[in-house]
């Protein structure tokens, strides 16, 4: 199946088989490694992207659902000034351990604030229950979350 | 066999359902983990996958007269932040799966996944809600009770796409829903509750109990709810027991990894218990 999309503010254009997950297409295509395979069964949130501004796990999305939709990474979003922000404040709160989750947890937490910039914590709560972390326990990630939204990331 | 096709328009995909065996993929978060193959491998489908989440027919979501409709590639996000949807609805959906699948799943997903754990259908049982079924020459409407024959089948001919869902207006002072799982976030559910009732000068006017993941389909039972009808919330105490003895002969759960047959018919008979005596008997002037 022919499919065009728009990949970290590039269109793309691609010829795939139509059940082709979007997790795959970025990390064997493309070399995006940020978005990893935890579960595959989008449970753990550890290959999310933003579609469109919502996040969205990349190993249940065929690359058939995929046509002009607009994909960011987490190696794009990081780079712009809303994941500077986030990311900033993941690592003031220390809200990383061994980091296998954190693109993801970065990724639901752009989804959020894209919607939301000002949450409460049972709103961060929520918004995050689609990421699992196996080091930090989630305190330190809920307080990275309104760090960064007492930072503006969900106004720029 | 085509891999994949992406209609332009519903009267596109009501041709490929006619003329190809196709399989109607719109947000795809149950067919996905159901046709995968393991880490790094493509999902493995014996049919055409037909992508009918971006058709604009099926994006609408409006209210005619007081009937709710909702497009069947209408987001479960998009329904929790559309102001037309029942409170007590988007309190169902805010306690399904998380926000990253919400933004995929659709409605219609759910009711053609035909789970008894559905989590959307205790509600739509409860409201009497409807499907519409399309197909080139036919359009048939079924409520969801019908369609839904037993667990994973349900009427939907090969060549129809359902389209759209109809929810009727309902008016209720105590509404309660309780959904048991392992955790609150991403759990399926072991045994959930959904009662609906409405009252006035302490009389019962209309009564709906839904359970869901007790039986090979959703209970819901107009013959127990008519002993109730009518009746006045102080008299609820006096028939209990053989409310629930009516209930226990129509909960038939089954033992698998998330819960067992015991607990659960255990679980549902209080949860019906508290229903009809903690919430109802608050509405006594």
């Amino acid at each position: 199946m022919k499919i065009e999309f728009t990949l970290n503010g590039e269109k793309k254009h691609l010829d795939v088989h139509a059940a082709t997950r979007l997790l795959d297409v970025l990390r064997g295509h493309f070399g995006l490694i940020g978005v990893k395979e935890g579960c595959g069964e989008g449970e753990c949130g550890a290959c999310m992207v933003l579609i469109n501004g919502r996040a969205m796990n990349s190993c249940m999305i065929p690359m058939g659902n995929l046509e002009g939709k607009n994909v960011i990474t987490p190696e794009a979003f990081c780079q712009s000034e809303r994941g500077r922000i986030i990311e900033d404040a993941f690592m003031e709160a220390g809200a990383v351990q061994c980091g296998f989750c954190t693109p993801g947890f970065i990724m639901a937490t752009a989804s959020l604030l894209n919607a939301n910039p000002d949450p409460d914590e049972a709103q961060i709560r929520e918004a995050l229950s689609g990421n699992l972390c196996r080091c930090t326990g989630y305190t330190a990630i809920v307080r990275a979350v309104r760090i960064a939204a007492g930072k503006g990331a969900g106004a720029c | 066999m085509l891999d994949g096709y992406l209609p332009a328009k519903l009267s596109e995909a009501l041709d490929m359902m006619a003329e190809c065996d196709c399989i109607p993929f719109a947000g795809g978060t149950d067919l996905m983990v159901q046709h995968a193959r393991g880490s790094g491998v493509r999902p493995c489908f014996d049919k055409t996958l037909l992508f009918v989440s971006a058709l604009k027919e099926l994006k609408t979501f409006d209210l005619m007269g007081k009937t709710l409709r909702i497009g069947a590639a209408v987001t479960l996000s998009e329904l929790l932040e559309n102001a037309a949807t029942p409170q007590i609805f988007k309190e169902i959906l805010r306690q399904m799966a998380a926000a990253p699948t919400r933004h995929m799943a659709t409605l219609a997903g759910n009711i053609c996944n035909a789970s008894p754990a559905g989590d959307t259908l205790p509600y739509l049982y409860a409201m009497d809600a409807e499907v519409i079924l399309q197909s080139r020459n036919e359009t048939r409407v079924l409520p969801v009770a019908d369609f839904i024959t037993a667990p994973k089948r349900t009427q939907r001919k090969n060549d129809e796409l359902l389209t759209g869902i109809r929810i009727p207006a309902a008016e209720f002072n105590v509404e309660s829903y309780r959904k048991l799982g392992q955790r609150k976030g991403m759990s399926l559910t072991k045994a959930s509750f959904l009662g609906l009732a409405s009252t006035a000068n302490g009389r019962i006017e209309d009564i709906r109990i839904a359970l869901g993941s007790v039986a090979p389909h959703i209970v819901r039972s107009r013959k127990i709810e008519s002993k109730l009808t009518g009746k006045n919330i102080k008299d609820i105490p006096g028939i209990l027991q053989e409310l629930q003895k009516d209930y226990s002969a129509l909960i038939r759960p089954i033992d698998d990894a998330r819960s067992t047959a015991a607990y659960r018919k255990q679980v549902s008979l209080r949860l019906i218990r508290d229903f009809l005596i903690n919430c109802m008997l608050k509405k006594i002037p």
